[in-house]
């Protein structure tokens, strides 16, 4: 294999991540705080949306790009937290069960999309590819890593930056309390359902940019049901990866090389039919799942609504 | 010298439904003290308790702190005011660090939100060496000791300025050896200014720590006294409200054939490592034999493999001669066998049924209770009111369901069953455990009535008074063997104590040793 080919894999890997790694974060704020999120897919969907509909306005009233950009991410960011904050009205509020609260936010999604969808939108364009100078040259790793758009660069930083809340701070201690025994920290005087609120609409924001991602910066278009499951392999990867930021994104970047090499394979024209190369990523998501992530302990009290006394 | 009063509560009145919880109840808790608060289940110490606490409102009553007049409407107010409360149920997170557990909602940060571990981590070794708390800061909760975790509770407490510190029934989970050390750091508290209420109902606790007494009843404070000017029956005769017998009276056993024969006896925990090792003994028809031995040391494994709840890796087991090694519950039962579960709860009853169908779980199945598979109601009830009558099951009726009885009427209920037919064995694991001195007596008396009808008794208890009282023999188990059998007349408190720690040499003269 060549090296362009290798840089062409990994660029592709970290690409196909980028959407899942944002996907789990949003998992990873709700569930550390105790409440189960099976609505990413739904989130995701509905920012995509919202976040292309922008862009195909703002194109249209010819906006310069820098204004557009931001009010397009803007748009999209703000239907994820707003669909967290339905989530967590439904799900801490009104207590209903958080399967059904996530269903709802999932059946909505595609439900809403599909009845807005515009065919033929026509857009002035994607988020440019921002390569960082010096670093963008160094062999392999720059090109991999620094020649990207503006949300996979986010991402990244995301990963890290959400580590450090979980792990290092007041607010993440408090988060991962609530989310283990809720009881014992609202007798500490910490507001539970507040700080699930927060955790939940948070949540729902990262999941916009990961819609974001989709339509403005990896495919540029909106297709109905475009997310294909990318939130419900995020919920997947967020498990496997122990609902850690890092081990979420090491589980996220395995997938997206099961993608590149999808990819690669129909490129080199494999004989195998592209049904069963498709189903690749899929297919090494549910092995991992069921044979690899051991005993993962979710926090203790997620999925149960917590009452005051 | 005047002694300064930290907190007054006067004239507290609660009522729930149905319930008169507190009737006008006054306490008073001086600085340095430790006040013992006395009372059997539903006398309504731990109602007072959370009132103060500020978990419960009160619906008359003051309660004065240092002086002033409070009203907590939260937990959050009264911690914040220097009171602390650590629960029967530890408030605790399993998977974060013991440091991590003391400051949260309190943090200590290095500014911008951050946390700064380290800082915390010397917080409270600082606290540990100040009152003699021994615990490492940076060890997860949950590989620690309940003992130890109870430290922490109190830890939690101290790094939030408490100065009066409420103990909810804190030596309940406790082995003898962790009860001695919590009553060294009660009493080093104490020395050092901390005022201690001390909820319990166990008797030899109070005299042994205790500065003060107060012994409620029925919602009412019936009186206060000191270990000085009291003694075990005469503190039980105040919770009770009339004489009670603590030691149960029997006459020597008279030991019939072998009932329950077990040799090499093999099984693993669930975590797959050997939990019984070789494990032999005999029961005859009409004695006791209790199995002491601190918690963890096989007994459960042990109670759940003699009744087909775990399979045997190896050994024998026999009832009157019929191998039932590995066999089913039902089997078990079927051979004669009454169990009486450890935890009543989980395995004792179905806490969603009434108390009739909880009666007859172990006999549903057979006539008169059923034919040709259909349920015959009529025979279920009146088996139900029948037994409800003869073991004092204080339930509002027979359809109550049983989750909704208190825990001394829910393992009355447990023994009525399980006792209630012809038996020739009788499994009974921790009978007494967190019932009131009322019940315990009661089913000390039943246990010992079985013995005299004729049936073979394997009590397992980590009381060593209630294993002391009941047996005629006492098999000592440590690390899933039995390292001594001995004759419980003979046998003294400390030799068992030491048996119980696993030290064998030397402890006994040969005269105590029984024939197994």
């Amino acid at each position: 294999m060549d090296t362009q080919t290798i840089v062409s894999m990994l660029n592709t890997a970290l690409r196909a991540a980028t959407p899942i790694t944002l996907g789990a974060l949003c998992g990873i704020f709700s569930e550390r705080s105790g409440v189960v999120n099976i609505g990413i897919e739904g989130m995701m969907l509905m920012s995509a949306f919202t976040g292309f509909m922008t862009n195909v306005y703002t194109s249209g009233a010819g906006w310069a790009d820098f204004p557009r950009f931001t009010a397009s991410i803007l748009v999209a960011v703000l239907t994820g937290a707003l669909s967290g904050a339905l989530h967590a009205v439904l799900s801490v509020r009104f207590k209903v069960d958080q399967i059904i609260s996530g269903t709802v936010i999932n059946i909505l999604a595609l439900g809403m999309t599909g009845y807005f969808y515009v065919q033929g939108a026509i857009t002035a364009g994607r988020l440019p590819q921002i390569a960082i100078p010096l670093l963008s040259d160094i062999p392999i790793l720059g090109p991999v890593l620094f020649r990207n758009g503006p949300i996979l660069y986010t991402t990244l930083i995301l990963v890290v930056a959400v580590h450090i809340l979980l792990f290092h701070t007041v607010w993440g201690l408090r988060t991962r309390a609530i989310g283990e025994h809720p009881r014992a920290a609202d007798t500490l005087g910490i507001n539970v359902h507040r700080m699930q609120f927060i955790n939940v609409i948070t949540g729902g924001a990262i999941a916009g940019l990961a819609g974001a991602f989709l339509t403005l910066e990896a495919v540029g278009n909106f297709e109905r049901g475009m997310t294909t499951g990318r939130g419900f392999i995020a919920l997947a990867l967020m498990i496997f990866g122990k609902w850690t930021p890092f081990g979420a994104f090491g589980a996220a970047l395995l997938y997206g090389f099961a993608v590149a090499l999808q990819n690669q394979l129909q490129f080199w024209g494999v004989t195998i039919p592209h049904q069963f190369i498709g189903m690749i990523p899929y297919i090494l998501t549910l092995i991992v799942l069921a044979g690899f992530v051991g005993r993962a302990r979710p926090p203790a009290h997620v999925g149960r609504p917590y009452e005051v006394e | 010298m005047e002694r300064e009063i930290v907190l007054e509560a006067k004239g507290i009145t609660k009522r729930f439904p149905g319930v008169l919880a507190n009737d006008n109840v006054n306490l008073t808790l001086y600085k340095g003290e430790i006040l013992a608060l006395l009372g059997e289940n539903g006398a309504g110490k731990s109602t007072l308790m959370n009132i103060i606490y500020g978990l419960y409102h009160r619906d008359a009553g003051t309660i004065i702190l240092k002086g002033r007049e409070v009203n907590f409407a939260s937990p959050r107010e009264a911690i914040h005011n220097g009171i602390g409360m650590v629960h029967q149920h530890f408030q605790l997170i399993p998977v974060m660090t013991v440091a991590e557990n003391v400051m949260l909602g309190s943090e200590v940060t290095r500014g911008y939100g951050l946390l700064d571990v380290e800082k915390a981590a010397k917080q409270v070794r600082e606290l540990s060496r100040q009152y003699g708390l021994e615990v490492d800061p940076d060890a997860l909760v949950e590989d620690l000791p309940v003992g130890i975790q109870q430290r922490v509770e109190i830890i939690k407490a101290l790094y939030r300025k408490a100065d009066i510190l409420i103990l909810d029934e804190p030596t309940a989970v406790l082995t003898p050896q962790e009860v001695r050390e919590l009553f060294k750091i009660m009493r080093d508290l104490a020395s050092q200014g901390v005022s201690i209420i001390f909820i319990t109902h166990k008797l030899k606790e109070v005299l042994e720590v205790a500065d003060r007494i107060v012994v409620m009843r029925n919602g009412h404070v019936v009186g206060e006294t000191s270990p000085q000017e009291s003694t075990e029956s005469s503190l039980a005769a105040m919770m009770v409200g009339r004489e009670v017998l603590l030691r149960v009276h029997k006459e020597p056993a008279k030991p019939g054939e072998v009932v329950l024969e077990v040799s090499g006896l093999t099984a693993y925990d669930d975590r797959g490592s050997k939990a019984i090792d070789g494990v032999s003994f005999k029961v005859r028809a009409g004695e006791v034999l209790g199995i002491a031995g601190v918690q963890g040391n096989g007994q459960t494994e042990l109670v759940e493999t003699l009744t087909g709840l775990r399979k045997p890796h190896n050994g024998r087991v026999t009832v009157k001669g019929k191998d039932l090694t590995g066999a089913s519950p039902r089997k078990v039962t079927r051979a004669g066998t009454a169990h009486v579960p450890e935890d009543r709860q989980k395995y004792g009853m179905v806490a969603a049924y009434t108390v009739a169908d909880n009666l007859v779980l172990n006999t549903y199945y057979a006539p008169p209770f059923s034919s040709s598979g259909m349920v015959n109601h009529k025979a279920i009830e009146e088996h139900a009111r029948r037994l409800v009558k003869e073991f004092d099951i204080r339930t509002p009726s027979i359809f109550t369901s049983g989750g909704s009885l208190s825990g001394g009427n829910q393992q009355k209920m447990v023994v009525a069953r399980e006792f209630g037919r012809k038996i020739d064995l009788l499994i009974a694991a921790q009978p007494t455990r967190g019932l009131d001195v009322g019940s315990i007596e009661f089913i000390h008396q039943r246990i010992i009535e079985e013995r005299d009808a004729g049936v073979a008794v394997l009590l397992v208890s980590a009381e060593l008074d209630e294993i002391m009282s009941l047996s005629d023999r006492i098999a000592v188990m440590y690390k899933g063997q039995i390292v001594a059998t001995v004759d419980a007349s003979k046998v003294t408190r400390e030799q068992l104590g030491l048996l119980m720690a696993g030290v064998t040499e030397g402890v006994l003269e040969p005269e105590v040793t029984a024939v197994i």
